[in-house]
């Protein structure tokens, strides 16, 4: 448990490094899931080795952003006049990404089965 | 013996309080959605946020008290993201098969929550920073911030616009994916990680794991892409 979670860490250090070293714009975490991927496919044992400890953070994934989410409340009043404007663009740009998303996804999918 | 007052002043300045509230409030989240039968519109981290919020306004706490005692909570975000590397792997075999559906569905999802989003808005009367500020929102926080100061926006204002873009999504997707009778799993969580980041990751986790696999893969791809073309699409609104 403690070794795969200093894996984990060992990991995001690695990517916060080359990120600030590089200047990219990709955060930290990222380029360090992309690292410990390629550690995965190259040594499939870690990989079963580590998983129940991931899958364990990541089914309390919801909870790591309450902080953030409770720090936004206070900017509420930046969204000023505009407020409802604003609610309604995210509202509506939101769905129509979800649905257009999954629809090219489903759409993509059949024609390249068809042609297989 | 020690006053209440004194008591509360102690407490409400140690990290031990905010830490234990913040796990408390987002257990009787998790509760509620529990009971409503995991209904999307009941949101654990929607409650959360709001018990704590009204907390922290009645107790007239500030939000950096606040966050000594929630940044332990926080932190985890980081390790949390490259354990996203684990869903992946065991998802593998499924990626490859379907590189050019996620490629198709990326493009598609992240150009339309952004046009969507600033055609909305600008047609509403919002203009100038306000506006910019809005383009990046379906993105993961950190690039989202990066992105909108390069356009000129308010990165402040671009977090508040990302977490309420992570919760609409949360709490929209099932009712919407469901109306539209799309049933694979993993275009649904691809679609939602595209629109709505980490927080509609997880909960596409929450729904099924493989859409939760593609909502991280998803989400990750649309850091990328709209670093790139987030400061093309905007011209169109200047």
């Amino acid at each position: 448990m403690i070794v795969h979670l200093a894996t984990l860490l060992m990991f995001q250090l690695a990517g916060e490094a080359l990120s600030r070293g590089l200047g990219l714009i990709i955060p930290g975490p990222v380029l360090g899931m992309v690292f410990l991927l390629v550690f995965f496919i190259l040594l499939p044992r870690a990989a079963a080795a580590i998983q129940p400890t991931a899958l364990g953070l990541l089914s309390h994934l919801s909870l790591l952003f309450v902080p953030a989410g409770v720090g936004i409340v206070g900017h509420l009043d930046k969204l000023g006049a505009d407020g409802m404007a604003i609610l309604l663009a995210i509202v509506g740009s939101t769905g129509l990404a979800i649905v257009v998303g999954a629809l090219v996804f489903v759409g993509l999918c059949r024609l390249t089965e068809k042609s297989q | 013996m020690t006053g209440l007052p004194d008591i509360w002043t102690y407490l409400a300045q140690e990290p031990l309080l905010w830490l234990t509230a913040t796990l408390i409030a987002y257990g009787v989240g998790d509760a509620l959605f529990g009971l409503s039968g995991r209904k999307p519109y009941v949101n654990p981290v929607m409650i959360a946020v709001i018990l704590l919020a009204s907390l922290l306004w009645f107790a007239r706490v500030p939000y950096a008290t606040y966050f000594d005692g929630a940044q332990f909570v926080h932190f985890m975000l980081g390790p949390a993201t490259v354990a996203l590397a684990a869903p992946l792997y065991a998802n593998l075999g499924k990626i490859k098969t379907s590189a050019i559906p996620m490629i198709g569905a990326l493009v598609a999802g992240s150009v339309t929550a952004m046009l969507s989003a600033l055609g909305i808005a600008y047609a509403l009367g919002v203009r100038g920073e306000v506006l910019l500020s809005l383009a990046p929102k379906s993105v993961t926080a950190p690039v989202a911030l990066g992105v909108s100061e390069s356009i000129g926006g308010s990165p402040t204002l671009t977090a508040v616009l990302v977490i309420l873009t992570g919760i609409t999504g949360a709490v929209m997707a099932t009712p919407l994916l469901n109306l539209m009778r799309i049933k694979n799993w993993q275009a649904r969580g691809f679609a939602v990680g595209v629109a709505s980041h980490g927080i509609g990751t997880a909960r596409a986790f929450q729904v099924n794991e493989t859409a939760g696999a593609f909502a991280g893969i998803g989400m990750g791809m649309n850091a990328v892409l709209t670093a790139i073309i987030a400061p093309i699409l905007v011209r169109l609104f200047l």
